[in-house]
């Protein structure tokens, strides 16, 4: 085995995801690479929900329209995914409920009321007493599953134990999963990598509202907040979260926020106070379809103009869009570190995919990466928080220091925070702002911003950001095609996405929106795309979909 | 007292006759006591919103954040919860606190923030020139109501009472003595404090001799007495004539938000480092 899908699919509300995230330990631990797609509705119980759980010998990070094996726990499930079932593949599903007609030849029956009734178990345990079935179904040992199963169920880990036994003992071996050697990776959600990498950089507060797809975040470092010393707090609103957060910052307190599209609507007189008050914050923003409330929990690509454009005024600002769990880890962290030496606002541009999708986690390939600290007051001369420097950087000072008078100032201001309308220090100060973007810039050009993978020789490259660098990776590959991938959005790095497309003469431009805001951005420096891949229905590519779609616009 | 001068080198620019000037000296006044009692200044952060009276942080050199309209207690109780040690003394107009920024006011009254909220409720739109706010009283015409507005006004002490601030008082700026004396309580109190000054704006609503004729202060008033309190607080409903008491109306000793909230402590990097390699190793 290679390659394995499989589908788990039920009434939301039900536990599909929590047995996803159990397959999906179920496959680590036997070695191989996982990814897991999970797709929900906006609603808590009822509507269909299924995840999608991948497989492979390596490092995979987007998934396969056809499947292996189907875990349904409803009907619905199988007559919504049974053409993804691959030839001569499997489902197992609950007998007391449906009778497919074919269940002889690819079905494996097992009456999950029954064994629920018999052991005085709860309706949600019909998913372990499945993920027991399936556990035998790939020819996998019970006490590999016994193990998961103890460390995930804290409470009712016997009881758990014994479903899954009956499931595993009811089922029959399907398609046999020899176990490998390799070591396991952490599996974990990229909102979680994202988490990690700013506490990695010294974050001392997470201020936010709840909002898929990055409440998880909120949910995460609320958990661990005791053992990390964090502050977490939910506010009233996103304005709330975004004021907040500069008032944590003019403290000298590492402090991100995160959001999706409508509650970065509400922060962007927030984000354009950071631009003139020089008041560091990260935000992470999560993107989901839209415009107006879209569809909650789905995927898209679209604020990307946003998140260059937000806020009144012109202001220096970083914006990044890691592609995976590495990614997200290293450019966090790296987000935090470069908002406070230019005294920026940060912006982290996830998706429902890349925040909710489960990826292994290499901490020690993610690179390696520092709190840095920013420039502070020496206390030698009279303290201004808007000293006017060469690179645009005032030292900081937080208060109370005695004999500092530290003004922070959302109008123009002098040197030391006061109120202007003057003309010299009007100019003086925009330009002082606006100076930090090109030091910046510079200081990037020496980090790797720009990715590049697939044949490097090819004459055509896929051009993506974000999510679909997994899937365009694996595409790439597989057609020999070059994959060129801008990690940092702004300040755009130039040189290297240009060093990147060297002799490539066909760009294809792969991105989840419905107008090309990646292609409309590089048009502005100059390059122009030859053929666009435009997915808009909130669902990620999957490798078929892609190969299928790229290989249209190749000769 | 020491002498200590806390003005700055910002050129005043309220109209001649500003109410503001009563509360920008009674607070002056206040520091320079409470920093002659042993208050530290560089301890006092100013915060204010935007608007006329939100000028007071320029003319006063100490720290500062100048904030946007309606947004003075976000970043004020962030503040606060950084450093629980700080004196947060926030300013905002009526159009400013009661309008915009009223979600943000209600949560501070909730969580009983350690925090002064001073209003210059002059019950009008002053830097914009002239247009109603919610404590303009009905029929109020203004630049945007030149008929006259068609809603009542809301009266916010009753507002912040069932909200939760656990300290309420009036003054105005014709009565400086007053502000001074309720400004230092406030200050001092334990707990979310908010004190409505009525301050005229004298360039688009003049209201010194309506107020002169109407106002009263407290006394044999038990401020520890909700119903007492309330019942004071819906004596004038910034409406209808009446009489306009002045004072404390509520004062309660109850936890703060912040006392309540861990606040976070710096880590060493090389735990820190352990620390996530240990946690994910539970993600396998």
């Amino acid at each position: 085995m290679d390659d394995l899908s499989i589908l788990i699919g039920g009434k939301a509300g039900f536990g599909i995801d929590k047995s996803g995230s159990l397959i999906g330990r179920l496959l680590n631990q036997s070695g191989y690479r996982v990814y897991i797609y999970r797709d929900y509705p906006s609603l808590i119980r009822g509507g269909h929900t299924f995840s999608i759980i991948r497989a492979s010998r390596s490092r995979i990070f987007a998934h396969q329209e056809k499947v292996d094996l189907i875990l349904a726990l409803n009907q619905e499930t199988l007559s919504l995914h049974r053409n993804r079932l691959k030839e001569g593949c499997f489902f197992i599903f609950d007998s007391e409920q449906l009778k497919p007609a074919d269940e002889q030849e690819c079905g494996l029956g097992l009456p999950l009321g029954k064994i629920i009734k018999e052991e005085h178990a709860s309706e949600i345990m019909r998913n372990t007493c499945m993920v027991g079935a399936l556990a035998k179904a790939l020819g996998l040992d019970f006490d590999l599953l016994a193990g998961i199963l103890k460390k995930e169920f804290s409470r009712e880990a016997d009881l758990n134990l014994k479903v899954a036994r009956r499931g595993f003992n009811e089922a029959r071996e399907l398609i046999k999963v020899e176990p490998l050697k390799q070591a396991a990776l952490p599996l974990i959600s990229g909102n979680q990598a994202i988490a990690l990498g700013l506490i990695k950089s010294g974050l001392n507060t997470y201020i936010s509202y709840p909002m898929t797809p990055t409440s998880p975040i909120l949910h995460f470092l609320a958990e661990i907040a005791d053992s990390f010393s964090l502050n977490v707090i939910h506010p009233e609103s996103e304005i709330a979260v975004a004021l907040m957060a500069l008032g944590f910052s003019y403290m000298g307190k590492k402090t991100a926020v995160g959001t999706s599209g409508g509650g970065f609507c509400l922060m962007t007189e927030g984000l354009s106070f950071s631009g003139i008050a020089e008041l560091p914050i990260v935000i992470i923003l999560g993107q989901r379809p839209g415009p107006s409330t879209g569809l909650p929990t789905y995927s898209s690509q679209t604020e990307l103009h946003f998140a260059l454009n937000a806020g009144q005024g012109e202001f220096a600002r970083f914006i990044v869009s890691p592609g995976d769990a590495e990614e997200a880890y290293y450019w966090s962290a790296m987000s935090m570190n470069i908002s406070w030496k230019y005294q920026i606002p940060g912006i982290i541009l996830s998706d429902k995919n890349m925040g909710e999708g489960v990826f292994n986690f290499d901490l020690n390939a993610a690179g390696e990466i520092e709190e840095e600290q920013p420039v502070y007051w020496d206390g030698k001369n009279a303290y201004k928080r808007y000293m006017v420097t060469e690179n645009g950087v005032s030292p900081l000072s937080f208060p109370p220091v005695k004999g500092a008078v530290i003004k922070v100032n959302s109008y123009e201001h002098d040197e030391n925070g006061i109120t202007t309308e003057e003309i010299k220090d009007t100019n003086q100060m925009q330009e002082k702002r606006l100076r930090k973007e090109i030091f910046l810039a510079e200081e990037l050009e020496n980090i790797k911003t720009v990715n590049v993978f697939g044949d490097k020789d090819s004459e055509t490259a896929l051009l993506c950001w974000g999510s679909n660098k997994g899937v365009c990776n694996e595409i790439g590959q597989r057609l020999g095609l070059k994959v060129v991938q801008p990690i940092v959005l702004n300040p755009f790095p130039l040189r290297q996405f240009k060093d990147a497309l060297a002799g490539v003469k066909k760009i294809i431009c792969v991105e989840s929106n419905a107008t090309g805001q990646l292609v409309l951005l590089i048009k502005g420096h100059g390059f122009n795309v030859d053929d666009k891949i435009l997915k808009y229905d909130g669902r990620p590519f999957s490798t078929d979909e892609l190969e299928e779609k790229v290989k249209a616009y190749l000769p | 007292m020491d002498k200590i001068d806390l003005g700055s080198y910002a050129q005043n620019t309220w109209c001649p006759g500003c109410g503001n000037f009563a509360i920008l000296n009674a607070i002056k006044y206040v520091l320079a006591e409470l920093h002659s009692e042993g208050l530290p200044l560089e301890n006092v952060v100013l915060v204010s919103g935007i608007g006329c009276h939100a000028k007071i942080v320029d003319y006063i050199n100490l720290n500062s954040f100048y904030s946007l309209h309606g947004r003075s207690l976000p970043p004020a109780e962030a503040i606060k919860l950084a450093n629980p040690a700080l004196k947060v003394i926030c300013f905002a107009g009526d159009g400013d606190a009661y309008g915009e920024g009223i979600e943000h006011l209600i949560f501070a009254a909730k969580r009983n923030i350690d925090i002064t909220m001073i209003i210059h409720n002059n019950r009008v739109y002053g830097l914009t020139t002239g247009q109603y706010t919610p404590t303009s009283p009905l029929g109020f015409r203004g630049k945007s109501t030149p008929a006259g507005t068609q809603e009542s006004p809301i009266n916010p002490l009753d507002l912040m009472l069932s909200s939760g601030a656990t300290y309420l008082a009036r003054g105005t700026s014709h009565g400086i003595e007053l502000l001074k004396k309720i400004f230092k309580e406030a200050i001092l109190h334990k707990g979310f404090s908010l004190v409505d000054v009525l301050q005229v704006c004298v360039t688009y609503f003049n209201m010194y001799e309506y107020y002169d004729k109407h106002v009263y202060e407290l006394s044999g008033h038990d401020a520890g007495d909700y119903h007492q309190a309330s019942g004071k607080i819906r004596e004038w409903d910034y409406n209808q004539e009446a009489p306009i008491a002045l004072g404390v109306f509520y004062k309660k000793e109850l936890p703060g938000f912040e006392e309540r909230f861990p606040v976070g402590v710096a880590q060493e990097p090389l735990s820190l480092d352990l620390k996530i390699k240990e946690l994910i190793k539970d993600f396998i």
